[in-house]
């Protein structure tokens, strides 16, 4: 076995995993880490034991267990006053949240929205090309893109996007474990007044249905579908805002790839899936053992933590060939990006029709989009957070 | 070709509907369902990618 590696650690270049990782990539199926507060973890690099694990109900989600690994101080200070909900509950209490929403993100669902998104995406390029070279693009484009699309599904005011995207950003990455708690507070405040509001007038967005139906039914208390608004609206529009400004940034690298792109569109759901699995944006999927585990010789005890590194995961050559290198002709499909088991996305659908009609749409209106600053001098965000660009300067 | 969907343990996650839209779909409560007249599966390769894509194994797929 290796020497131990710490984790989280900061990407090299955006698009791969921490060079500091490589020793992870070297031990598959699982090797230990160690994290911020000197904690020795078992941290899954194997594309077969991550799929099993991740389906093993053996392990948990339950931040308020005091075994569950933390990865960052700011985790710390808020993990064990409240679970988030969906992602920090084990069933039966998952299942329960997790039926109430399925109907929200069906396919067929994310398919009648497409027209929306569709729309959506091509008036942020109408003011892109309006106000003309260059532009931000994650603040013009790969921001307001999910942002307004959650928010029409929801039936969040647009209008507010200021204020929540600003308490996501808190929520996400701080800095301080007081921006992370004051962040939720505020963020559950609001929805807890919007929640209100659609009692006396419902809407017809995702929390409309879910005040008349659950709510209004005493199915769900308003402290929780809080909890689970605040989780739909955070990770409804920062997780496909970081893969367009991201996905964007990684094509604009690799202009072979992006030219054959643009030479035939179909190829845009193989790219998508083929850019979920390269990038692994949600790179540490946390759990903490609740029973001896055994897996491939190896015995994960009961309170150990595991964490899942995604960006490892989704390039282990034993399910990908050449997996360092973008190819929309191989089958990307069974990536990890989603995570696997009970807790995989619930919008997944939706953000792969995002990501296809926003990547589309950017480089058919704007063919001549290319980076408007060094490309190594473009900051992207630190590895304790999900990944993506903090800046993204173009110019066309 | 048997195709078994647990719907008590399916999670809506819609998976094996993109990966064989043939065969698979989601009934109005986002559970999978098999496409009517497609219930063999209909001789696609895809059905055994499908139960492989689903997060929950929910798919048995027999023989």
């Amino acid at each position: 076995m290796t020497e131990a590696v710490a984790f989280p650690q900061d990407r090299t270049c955006p698009y791969h995993p921490p060079a500091a990782y490589a020793p992870l990539r070297e031990a598959r199926p699982l090797t230990r880490a160690t994290l911020y507060d000197g904690r020795s973890v078992w941290v899954v690099t194997g594309h077969a034991a991550a799929r099993r694990l991740l389906s093993d109900q053996r392990l948990s989600t339950d931040s308020t267990n005091a075994a569950f690994p933390i990865p960052t101080e700011r985790f710390a200070a808020v993990r064990s006053r409240r679970r988030a909900a969906l992602l920090g509950v084990d069933d039966p209490e998952h299942n329960a949240q997790r039926r109430m929403l399925i109907p929200g993100f069906t396919l067929k669902r994310t398919a009648d929205l497409r027209p929306r998104i569709r729309r959506t995406v091509d008036e942020l390029l109408d003011a892109m090309v309006e106000q003309g070279p260059p532009a931000e693009l994650v603040s013009a484009f790969a921001l307001p893109v999910p942002s307004i699309v959650i928010c029409d599904l929801l039936g969040v005011p647009y209008a507010d996007h200021e204020f929540f995207e600003e308490q996501s950003r808190r929520l996400l990455r701080g800095p301080s474990a007081q921006d992370t708690e004051e962040a939720r507070l505020r963020l559950e405040g609001y929805l807890g007044d919007l929640i209100e509001h659609k009692r006396d007038k419902p809407g017809e967005g995702v929390l409309d249905d879910l005040v008349e139906q659950q709510l209004a039914r005493g199915r769900l208390d308003k402290q929780e579908l809080i909890e689970l608004a605040t989780i739909l609206l955070v990770a409804g529009h920062e997780t496909t805002a970081n893969m367009i400004s991201l996905g964007t940034y990684t094509l604009l690298r690799h202009p072979e790839r992006l030219a054959e792109l643009k030479a035939d569109p179909e190829l845009m759901p193989a790219a998508v899936e083929e850019l979920l699995r390269f990038l692994s944006i949600a790179d540490g999927m946390l759990r903490v053992a609740t029973e001896d585990i055994e897996i491939e010789g190896v015995t994960i005890r009961a309170d150990e933590g595991v964490v899942f590194s995604t960006s490892v995961i989704n390039r282990d050559t034993s399910a990908y060939a050449e997996p360092d290198t973008l190819d929309w002709h191989r089958s990307a499909r069974h990536h990890l990006a989603f995570g696997f088991g009970i807790h995989q996305c619930l919008g997944q659908n939706l953000a792969r029709a995002e990501m296809e009609i926003a990547l589309r749409g950017l480089f058919e209106r704007l063919p001549g989009l290319r980076l408007a600053a060094p490309a190594e001098e473009i900051p992207f965000k630190p590895g304790d957070t999900i990944q993506g660009m903090l800046e993204l300067p173009v110019t066309w | 070709m048997d195709i078994l969907i647990d719907k008590g343990v399916c999670i809506g996650a819609g998976q094996c509907a993109l990966t064989a839209p043939d065969v698979f779909t989601q009934d109005d409560d986002g559970f999978s369902e098999l496409v009517p007249g497609r219930e063999d599966g209909a001789g696609s390769p895809l059905v055994r990618e499908a139960a492989r894509a689903c997060p929950v194994s929910a798919i048995k797929v027999a023989p």
